[in-house]
């Protein structure tokens, strides 16, 4: 229960971030590498294939992987420098236990009872709830799989959550509503023969650089690129058709989009007839969002609505992509809805060039979200409220069906009940919060206010610098496994090194606190392939079936699609062939969904859109890539992107530094006076934290279904410093 | 493996992996051969990559005092030979395309090579390897017009002098030469990105880029 301990500048000094710019003994240190390991990138979704290089224990550099078909040696520069956070001067090489003045190194014995006993005082005084899991979906899917376990059967607590609750808890419950499964719908090789992509809320070339050359594969053929952002991002440089909405006015654009489809004949009359429910309702809904409603919403010029209903209704073949632009917002949902809508209207799935997809975020951001480490999840998606679901993983986990704890609380509504007291302790592991959590102020209070915190890490992040002990764990490269790349597509990540010092790979030190706390016969894994067969058996029968994957499968094969119930079934990589969609009906389902506005808009005191997202030299909370030299060099800082138009009336131009202030906090940043923002829009990245940290000025305000926090709209007022 | 260099532009999205990539490279380790600029970062994301282009009559060979820049039989111009460079990077400032760099360190001007080391060995440049956008291209020119819509060219004009290079630039079909003119530059035609989008001013009245 404290602040930090010591100084910042104390903790920086010793934990960093500090910079590698350079391999471990200099740039002309010789040699060829002992071994050479294809595995993947510890970074995005794409999980582009590549070989590191390895001498004795240290990744040395990297090759392109060719033959991994997804990328074909193609890497973001995120992936080519990776390897620099192998051997890194801020590396916690021991576990770390907290004193007045900072962190001391601790023996594993010391950390692990420490950690303990302090689950197990705060479970005996405030019962087992009162401690909880932070997960991450950057783990493995054996990872992510043993963290649900570990919460419900060692814990025994229902509260755990994970970082994919920022991510695409909007896509996954929209995906359920309509399909009754949550998956890419489509491999991306399919990209490449749709004749119209709409790229809505999605800044491909920044956040998914390697999807750019599916698209444009596309246009090569002679298809067309809608692309919808507040943003002239690199993909909508060259789109046919560029939709500059308002933020957080899509819906409005989507619905009217869908008017005109149906106005103008575009329709397919018998997919929705045959294959959906609900279209009706949602036909009376769009009804009134005629061009010039819409487009008065979205504040665009209405012609462009008309163009993209044109475009998308007469192309032959089309598929719609879209990502948090979409998805992070408080009727985060109901966009993702009307995304559906206008792909189920027109009845593009199971077809080659036909379909649909949320790009997914983080490395195993699919996989992560399927095995339960969601507060209301169980492995193969299932649900931990369903008797059936219930009944079945208790036996696979040898408990009885009355000890499996229901439902616990999401990520942003978790760190509330910590601010409450409600929480008293917390475990994370693959989550920065501090950093990703909107409301950067209230989450630091939260973090101050529980009375044990331990975190499992490979470096000591921003949040952990509130923890009590940190567990020295394991990078990527560190460890064996699988993950589910954004295709859908299970793929083999390889140990290419050892955890140096006294770090361990992270399922090890959870099996070992498991042991510690009496529940060791549950976690008796002898490497990470016992972990994944198990897992296999638990997703068996659920949505999300891995039962016929093996990693004997999946090298032989670069990977193997889920569904893939039975070992000798192939995989499964475009759904809907047979347009069954996983309902007992086996229709999908429209949604009528209504535009709202956003949960904080502009008024008189705070009359300018805050909008936020990515750059492409830095990942997420940049734990592991503000390490990287040469990826931090490229932007050292966040900037306030904003219009000439707007930059005038500030009276501000190009590196003036600006204050941005919002109805929870404030940061002074430089300006960046570019065109390609709409005037009455900033954007800031928020890969930075502390007083550069762009949560500092967002709001916890969460869609109703997803709990997913409404990153991309807040109300700000700018003023030049 | 046999094949010719490509570069379009039209799809750098400057991410800088070609960058990246390139300073990981043996012979060069820590610097980047090649670098990536934006055009104009107030107007446009557009960004552009600067590779060698492996002029036929490579220009800083003729302005080389010490001869140190010599050409492949297959057309690559390599980085000066060491013992020759004396650093007075007439080849730097000579380079129409900018590619040449002297590095202080090493007393010696080093350039894209085409990751002669790679090719040589069956490989594909390492730029060309990782670029995301396939805005760098090695391959067969017949596998690239398969697939692409631009066509390959190799004729530019720096003002008076005309310049061949052996790798190729990806131009929409009527161009035939790469004319880099500063006359036309000096009043480049800016299209508003944000031509479309509606606001409203301080007095609460809609206004858009066009009205103005």
């Amino acid at each position: 229960m404290a602040a930090i301990p010591g100084s910042l500048e104390s903790l920086k000094e010793q934990f960093g971030p500090h910079l590698k710019f350079t391999p471990e003994g200099g740039w002309q240190r010789l040699g060829e590498p002992d071994r050479r390991v294809n595995t993947h990138c510890c970074f995005c979704g794409q999980q582009c294939g590549i070989t590191l290089l390895v001498k004795g224990n240290e990744v040395i550099g990297f090759d392109p992987w060719m033959d991994f078909p997804f990328n074909q040696g193609k890497l973001c520069p995120k992936g080519v420098k990776r390897y620099l956070q192998n051997a890194h001067p801020d590396r916690l090489l021991h576990p770390l236990v907290r004193e007045p003045n900072g962190f001391r190194p601790a023996t594993r014995d010391e950390a692990l009872d420490a950690t303990v006993r302090s689950i197990q005082k705060i479970q005996t005084q405030y019962g087992k709830d009162a401690f909880a899991v932070l997960s991450g979906a950057s783990l493995s899917n054996e990872k992510s799989y043993l963290m649900g376990k570990f919460a419900r059967v060692a814990l025994q607590t229902r509260e755990i959550d994970y970082n994919g609750r920022l991510c695409m808890a909007s896509a996954t419950a929209g995906n359920e509503l309509a399909f009754g499964i949550d998956r890419a719908c489509n491999p991306w090789s399919d990209i490449p023969l749709a004749k119209c992509l709409i790229l809505a809320g999605t800044n491909v070339g920044e956040c998914s650089p390697i999807t750019t050359d599916y698209v444009w594969q596309a246009r090569d053929r002679g298809g067309k690129i809608i692309v919808i952002d507040p943003r002239m991002t690199p993909i909508a440089r060259t789109a046919d058709l560029f939709i500059p909405v308002r933020p957080g006015t899509d819906l409005a654009l989507l619905n009217a989009m869908l008017r005109l489809l149906i106005e103008r004949g575009y329709t397919d009359e018998e997919f929705i007839r045959n294959h959906t429910v609900g279209f009706e309702k949602v036909r009376e809904t769009v009804a009134k969002y005629t061009p010039e409603y819409a487009a008065k919403i979205c504040a665009i010029r209405p012609a462009l609505i008309v163009q993209g209903a044109e475009m998308w209704g007469r192309a032959e073949t089309g598929m719609l992509l879209h990502a948090k632009g979409i998805e992070h917002h408080s009727k985060g949902v109901a966009n993702v809805l009307a995304c559906i809508n206008l792909v189920l209207a027109v009845g593009r799935f199971g077809r080659p060039g036909c379909g649909y997809s949320a790009i997914t975020g983080q490395g195993n951001g699919q996989g992560a979200r399927e095995h339960g480490q969601k507060c209301t999840q169980l492995p193969g998606f299932r649900d931990i409220e369903e008797p059936e679901h219930r009944a079945y993983i208790s036996r696979v986990w040898g408990i009885s069906e009355s000890d499996l704890p229901h439902k616990g609380t999401s990520a942003v509504e978790l760190m509330a009940k910590i601010h409450r007291g409600e929480i008293k302790g917390l475990l994370t592991i693959s989550f920065n919060p501090l950093v990703s959590l909107p409301d950067a102020n209230f989450t630091r209070e939260a973090l101050e206010k529980l009375e044990f915190y331990v975190g499992i890490d490979f470096f000591l992040s921003e949040s952990l610098r509130y923890a009590d002990v940190v567990l020295a764990g394991s990078l990527h490269e560190e460890d064996e496994g699988t993950c589910t790349t954004v295709e859908g597509r299970v793929v083999r990540l390889r140990q290419a090194v050892k955890p140096p010092g006294e770090a361990r790979v992270d399922w090890e030190i959870v099996c070992e606190l498991a042991k510690r706390l009496g529940r060791g016969k549950f976690f008796n894994y002898q490497n990470a392939e016992d972990i994944f067969n198990e897992l296999r058996v638990a997703s068996q029968g659920g949505v999300a079936d891995y039962f016929g994957i093996t990693y004997e499968k999946l090298e032989k094969n670069y990977g193997v699609f889920w569904p893939c119930p039975s070992l000798d079934h192939p995989g499964t990589p475009r759904l809907f062939e047979d347009k069954q969609f996983y309902f007992p009906d086996g229709k999908a389902r429209f949604h009528a969904v209504e535009w709202r506005p956003a949960a904080d808009v502009p008024d008189a005191e705070y009359p300018l859109y805050l909008t936020t997202g990515r750059v492409v030299y830095q990942y997420l909370s940049g734990t592991q890539t503000r390490r990287i030299g040469w990826l931090t060099e490229q932007n050292p800082e966040p900037t306030v992107e904003m219009h000439p138009r707007l930059a005038e009336k500030l009276g501000v131009k190009s590196g003036d530094r600006v204050r941005v202030t919002s109805r929870r906090g404030q940061v002074e940043l430089k300006a960046e006076v570019v065109t390609t923002i709409r005037p009455d829009t900033v954007f800031i990245a928020y890969h930075w934290p502390e007083k550069m940290s762009a949560n500092l000025l967002t709001q916890r305000a969460l869609d109703p279904i997803s709990k997913i926090p409404e990153y991309k709209v807040s109300a700000v007022r700018v003023e030049k410093v | 493996m046999e094949g010719e260099f490509f570069i379009d532009p039209q799809r750098c999205i400057g991410c800088r992996s070609c960058l990246a990539a390139c300073m990981e490279c043996g012979t060069h380790r820590g610097h980047s051969m090649i670098h990536l600029e934006f055009i104009q970062r107030d107007y446009s994301v557009q960004t552009v990559p600067t590779i060698c282009m492996h002029c036929e009559d490579p220009t800083c060979a003729e302005v080389c005092p010490a001869d140190a820049i010599k050409r492949t039989p297959d057309g690559v111009v390599q980085s000066s030979l060491k013992p020759r460079c004396i650093g007075c990077q007439n080849c730097v400032l000579a380079c129409p395309f900018g590619v040449p760099r002297y590095l202080v360190e090493q007393d010696q001007m080093m350039k894209c090579d085409m990751c002669y080391d790679r090719t040589s060995a069956g490989l594909k440049p390492m730029c060309a390897t990782v670029c995301p956008s396939g805005a760098l291209w090695y391959g067969k020119r017949e596998e690239l017009l398969e697939i692409r819509n631009r066509k390959p060219l190799e004729h530019f004009k720096f003002g008076n002098e005309p310049v061949k290079t052996k790798v190729h630039f990806m131009v929409p079909e009527p161009v035939e030469v790469v004319d880099v003119d500063i006359r036309r530059f000096l009043q480049p035609e800016k299209k508003d990105p944000m031509r479309d989008a509606v606001w409203e001013d301080s007095a609460g009245r809609e206004e858009s880029q066009v009205e103005r």
